[in-house]
Parts: C-alpha cells; structure tokens; sequence
C-alpha cells in the first residue's frame, strides 16, 4: 500500500526520525493559514502517489505571502500522472548544505534487506542506478536484526554519504531507526530523498516516501486509515473485501478465473486471438459460490463488457461449486452478456452437469473459450 | 530419478489438524506420500488419518524420521510455524500458506539457508514427483511420470501446462511450485542446476511472469550451464504497470520486468518462450 507524504513523515516522527514540521491541507485557504502559522518561506508540496512530483510543477518555494494562495491553488488543480491532487503539504523551507539520497528496502534477487545510499541526493535514483552505478553504495542487512542493527556498521556506511563527524552519528541513528520503522511496521520501502544537511548543519528528512507490505497490513490494523480511499477503485477494494483479486481494464470481455497466473495466461490468450479484457479477476483458491455471485457483480458493473469468459482449472477449487455460483448468479442478477465457459478440474462432471439446459457456451480448452470471447467482443 | 522428493521422501504436516492440512494430508496419504505424522501445538498425542500428531516439529521429526516438512497453517501463523522447522534436522521444508509478510518469509528464509534447509515458497502449490511424492494442493489425476521437469511461479496455470504434457505423453519428472511471493524459498536458477544433474529429466518447462528478474537470472544460467532444453512461458502480456496482478510478486516495477522484456531476454539466450499454453509441447518437441 501507499501512503502520502505526510503521512510517511508521521511515521517518521513516531520512531524518532528527525524530518520537517509540516502541515497536510486540502483547500487554498487551509494552506494560507498553515504558512501563516509557520512563517514564510515555505514549500508546498502535491500529495499524490507519484514519483516526480517536482518536475510535474507540484513541488513550489514560496517566499512572498501574496503568493501562498495562488500557488496552493495552481497545485490543487493539476492532475499528476492521471492522478488528481487533493491536498497539499506545507512546510517550512530548509537552508540545504548537502542533499543525499537513503533508503531501505526488499532486493528481492538477492533476497535480502538493503540500504542504498547516493551522496548525489535528489535526483532520480534509478536514472543514477543507470547512468553512474558506481556512486549507487549498499549495505545489505538481516531481516532478523533489522530492530537491533549493528552501529558501527551504519556508521562506516554514514561516512560514506556524510563527512562531519555529528552528522555521521545523526546519520547513523536515523539508519537505525529506519530499520525499526522498516521492520515493526512491515513496509517494503522507506525512502528519504532527499536527506539533507542543514544550514544548522542537522541531518533532516526533507521528504518521506513508504511503503507497506500488503500480506503484512492484516497484522497492522492502526495502518489501514491512512489509505487513500480516493485514489483507490471502488469495485476493487469491494471485490478484495469478499476475497476476490480484482483489476479493472479497458477492454470488452469480462474474464473470470481461478488463480492469478491463470488469470494473466487467460488474459494474454484474449488478447493473442484478437480481443480485449476488461479485466483481471481471480476468484481465489477456496470454492464458495457467493464469491462467484460476488464477481459477476462486479465484472458486470463495467458497461463496456460485452461476453464473460470463465476460465476454471479446478484444484482446491471445486467445479461444482464454481457451477453452483454460476446457477445462482444466472437467477438473483440480471446477466444480458453472452458467457463461455472452460470447466476442467476437480469435480468437473458434476459442474457440467449442473450447468445443462442453461445458455452458456462451452470451451474444451483456453484457446477455444478466448477464441470464442474474442469473436463475441467484437475483436478485430 | 527425480529431484528434491521420491517414493522415500518422509513428511510431516505443520497444521495438520486444520481444515486444508487436513484435507491435503488425506489426498498426499491417498498418492501414495509417506505421510509420517502431523505437527498442531497443543493436540499432540491425537491422530488423524491414521497420523499421529506432536506438539512441535523438532518433537515429531525426532519421533519419526522426518527429513520434509509442508507447512498448510493460517499466514499469521506462518512465521512461527517456519521458525519451529528451522530448530529440527529437516532436509527440506515447502510452505503453502498464501499472504505471508514478506518481512517473515525473508526472517525465515536467512535461518534456514544458516541451518542448510532448503525453502519452497510461501504461496505455491508445492511440488510433486508423479508416481511417488506429492507434497502440496495440486490435483493429482493431471500427472504422471515422465521426463519433463516444471519449475513454476504460479498455480492452476501450471495445471494447465502439466495437463498439456501428460495428454502429450511427455510426463514430467518433478514439477515445482516455487510461489508467486517476492521473496521465495527456492528461485529457478537454485533449482535448475538439479534438473540438469538429474538424469531422468531431459527437459525443462520454466513458467514465470511479470515482476523481478528471477526468469533473466536464470536464462543467464541456462544459457552458460545448460545442456538440456529449457521453454519458457511468461504471463502478464497484459498486465497494466504498477498494479500487483494477484501474486503478491506480480507487478511490474519498470521496464525490465515486463513480460515482453522477459521473453526477449529468454529468447535471446536461447529459450523459446511458447505464446499459447499448447505450444509448450509442440516447442519441446520441436
């Protein structure tokens, strides 16, 4: 999951990394009395989920009062990306003497927990990754140590990043603390970019970007509020609510499966034979038939899907059961799209023969049911 | 031959007294897989499909001479359950269990490696030597024995491809679900090196899909070390930049991640990479 801006900072702040005051708003108006209260200049910042926020003219020095209103107006009408910004972050400006870049993160090659560190600071890490790999430091660590890291290791990594001696220390204790941050609250990124130097010649997190590890948000119900009901689809989250992994497209053929690599090879094969899907839909490995129910709903509430294509390869999932969902869904809901179905699987004499004297179309085999949705959705 | 598991193969069940590790337990027993005994804190001393059940794994290990252990316990569970594996003399440990934190799954991976136990998954169906050992929620009837090896990230598209094979009268050696998580237990390129050593295997189907660079590590490998003949299949054609396609390992992060950066790398080392799930067999034929 993503979180904003402001919200990774108070993280930070909870576990003690020193970043600035800042003050999160949603109209012109809260940012002018935030920069009132702080004193100017200061910097107004877009909260979206997107990198490059500065370069899209969503990142603004302010030094003048006059000026707070129309530059928090201008940023609160730009569209980031595709993504809207609904609200800003004002914070005081920082004298910077030094900009460098930290994180920490999952290298999931290598499969291991890792610092990376570039004295270059602001700047795009993955242009400098390409461009300079060389100035790209790292510093793996164990995910079991990640509350208890070694100090002296994080210093000697420090000093490559900093020269002062305070700030390799201050440097070296946030390291630390962003190892706890990483571990206690299971994200697979923090990121500070940049970190800087001062005028008062303090290291400080000028920016906050985390990462939370969706397997892991179940165990952190204080984290669920700071999701951004805005940017997320509706029908996704009610779809992953009933257990269902669901991914709206803009296509015209609504594909129903279980399992997600199923559910990918069913749309690449749509796709292969000509047509277009709407979207990627897993109904999950266990066999109730409300889920099904669930996910004609959802797949039908898209006016552009034309044909249904089922894709069942039954395993733990039980034919009978998806046959079942089919049946109920095909009498509670008002189903006017043409269906095929490939049924295989566990249980799959018992599901065919549940689904006789119905409409649906039947497929042997992948191929010949996204051959058949294609022609149906109109394909090319 | 095979690799990882055959007729010998003695495991035990972490959950067993639960609903899928019971259900599996008796599926694995029906196969043949010599199911040795189970594992639930607190319900030691019962039994279950004829299995007696122990308190903890170095308890049960030690009792029976396990040397595998499959995991099938809820994900909140699923850090404890691996920790407790790592304390007993197992030769190999497959975890089923969906939705693990990656944070846990690293945790555990780091002791075993120390302890020299090897990891399939989280988050895959687990692996299976047709005819002799099945270990994992696979169905049985699309298997049987034979020369093709399947390394794979995901599930049911991996049913589809071993239907395929055994309706082509190839069979398979060992197929293995390595998981759709980030961070695995066992990746193609720890488990390629086997297929080539294995004498039975006489060619390998490697099922990946979007997400990290696990599939171009390995067509690096298959192209320097290789003899035997790798296809390859990669899906998420169609999956969106940015968006998490079910596995949790699933999205593509970049450009180098997509499947259509994948298929080039693999076909350039000399992987063909079937389009359709029916060409597998007709490139490994060819």
């Amino acid at each position: 999951m993503k979180i904003h801006e402001y919200q990774a900072k108070e993280l930070f702040k909870e576990f003690g990394i020193v970043t600035t005051d800042g003050e999160a708003v949603s109209t012109a108006e809260e940012a002018v009395k935030a920069a009132e209260g702080m004193g100017l200049p200061v910097v107004i910042k877009a909260q979206v989920h997107v990198g490059g926020r500065g370069k899209a003219g969503g990142v603004k020095v302010v030094t003048e009062a006059a000026e707070v209103r129309p530059t928090a107006e201008k940023i609160l009408g730009l569209t980031i990306k595709g993504l809207p910004v609904r609200k800003l972050l004002v914070t005081p400006a920082v004298d910077i003497a030094k900009e460098v870049y930290l994180s920490i993160l999952v290298d999931r090659g290598a499969r291991t927990v890792v610092f990376i560190g570039c004295a270059d600071g602001g700047v795009e890490i993955e242009e400098t990754a390409k461009t300079a790999p060389e100035k790209i430091l790292r510093l793996e660590v164990k995910a079991s140590e990640l509350t208890r890291l070694p100090l002296d290791q994080l210093r000697d990594f420090a000093a490559k990043l900093f020269t002062g001696e305070s700030q390799v220390n201050e440097a070296a204790d946030m390291m630390a603390r962003m190892g706890k941050l990483f571990r206690e609250k299971d994200c697979s990124l923090v990121e500070i970019n940049p970190l800087v130097v001062d005028g008062a010649g303090k290291v400080v997190a000028l920016d906050a970007k985390v990462l939370l590890d969706d397997n892991a948000l179940p165990n952190h119900p204080e984290l669920e509020p700071l999701r951004d009901m805005d940017s997320e689809d509706e029908d996704e989250l009610k779809a992953k609510d009933a257990g269902l992994s669901f991914i709206r497209l803009d296509g015209d053929i609504g594909c129903m499966v279980n399992g997600a690599g199923l559910a990918m090879a069913t749309m690449d094969t749509i796709k292969h034979f000509g047509g277009d899907p709407a979207n990627f839909l897993d109904v999950g490995g266990s066999s109730d038939p409300k889920k099904v129910v669930t996910a004609f709903q959802t797949i039908l509430k898209d006016p552009n899907v034309k044909v249904i294509l089922i894709n069942i390869f039954g395993g733990i999932t039980r034919c009978d059961d998806i046959a079942k969902g089919i049946l109920a869904s095909l009498e509670q809901l008002d189903v006017a799209v043409p269906i095929v179905i490939r049924l295989i699987g566990t249980n799959q004499e018992e599901g065919r023969k549940l689904l006789e004297g119905t409409k649906l179309i039947g497929a042997n085999t992948l191929e010949e049911g996204a051959t058949k949705a294609a022609k149906i959705g109109g394909a090319a | 031959m095979s690799i990882l598991i055959d007729a010998n193969t003695k495991v035990i069940v972490q959950g067993i007294t639960g609903r899928d590790g019971s259900f599996h337990t008796g599926q694995m027993i029906d196969y043949g897989t010599r199911i040795v005994g189970g594992v639930t804190p607190g319900k030691g001393g019962q039994e279950i499909h004829g299995v007696p059940v122990f308190n903890s794994v170095p308890e049960a290990v030690e009792a029976t001479g396990a040397d595998t252990s499959v995991i099938y316990v809820p994900a909140r569970f699923a850090k404890a359950a691996m920790l407790e594996a790592a304390q007993a003399p197992l030769k190999l440990l497959v975890v089923i269990t969906e939705g693990v934190p990656t944070l846990d799954a690293l945790e555990a991976y780091e002791l075993l490696q120390e302890k020299g136990i090897r990891m399939i998954g989280p988050n895959c169906p687990g692996l299976i030597t047709p005819g002799q050992c099945k270990i994992g929620i696979m169905p049985a009837p699309i298997h049987a024995p034979g020369k093709v090896g399947v390394i794979s990230r995901s599930g049911t598209l991996t049913y589809e491809i071993v239907k395929e094979l055994t309706d082509a009268g190839l069979g398979e050696s060992t197929c293995i679900g390595i998981g759709g998580d980030p961070v695995i237990g066992s990746k193609f390129i720890d488990l390629l090196p086997l297929f080539e050593e294995d004498p039975e295997t006489e060619s390998v189907v490697m099922v990946g899909e979007i997400g990290g660079q696990d599939e171009v590590v390995a067509a690096e490998y298959v192209q320097k070390h290789m003899t035997k003949k790798v296809v390859g299949f990669i899906a998420g054609v169609t999956a969106p930049p940015g968006r998490r396609m079910g596995h949790a390992g699933a999205i593509v992060g970049g450009e180098d991640d997509t499947a259509a950066a994948k298929t080039a790398k693999l076909e350039a080392a000399g992987i063909p990479v079937a389009r359709l799930i029916s060409e597998v067999v007709t490139l490994l034929k060819g």
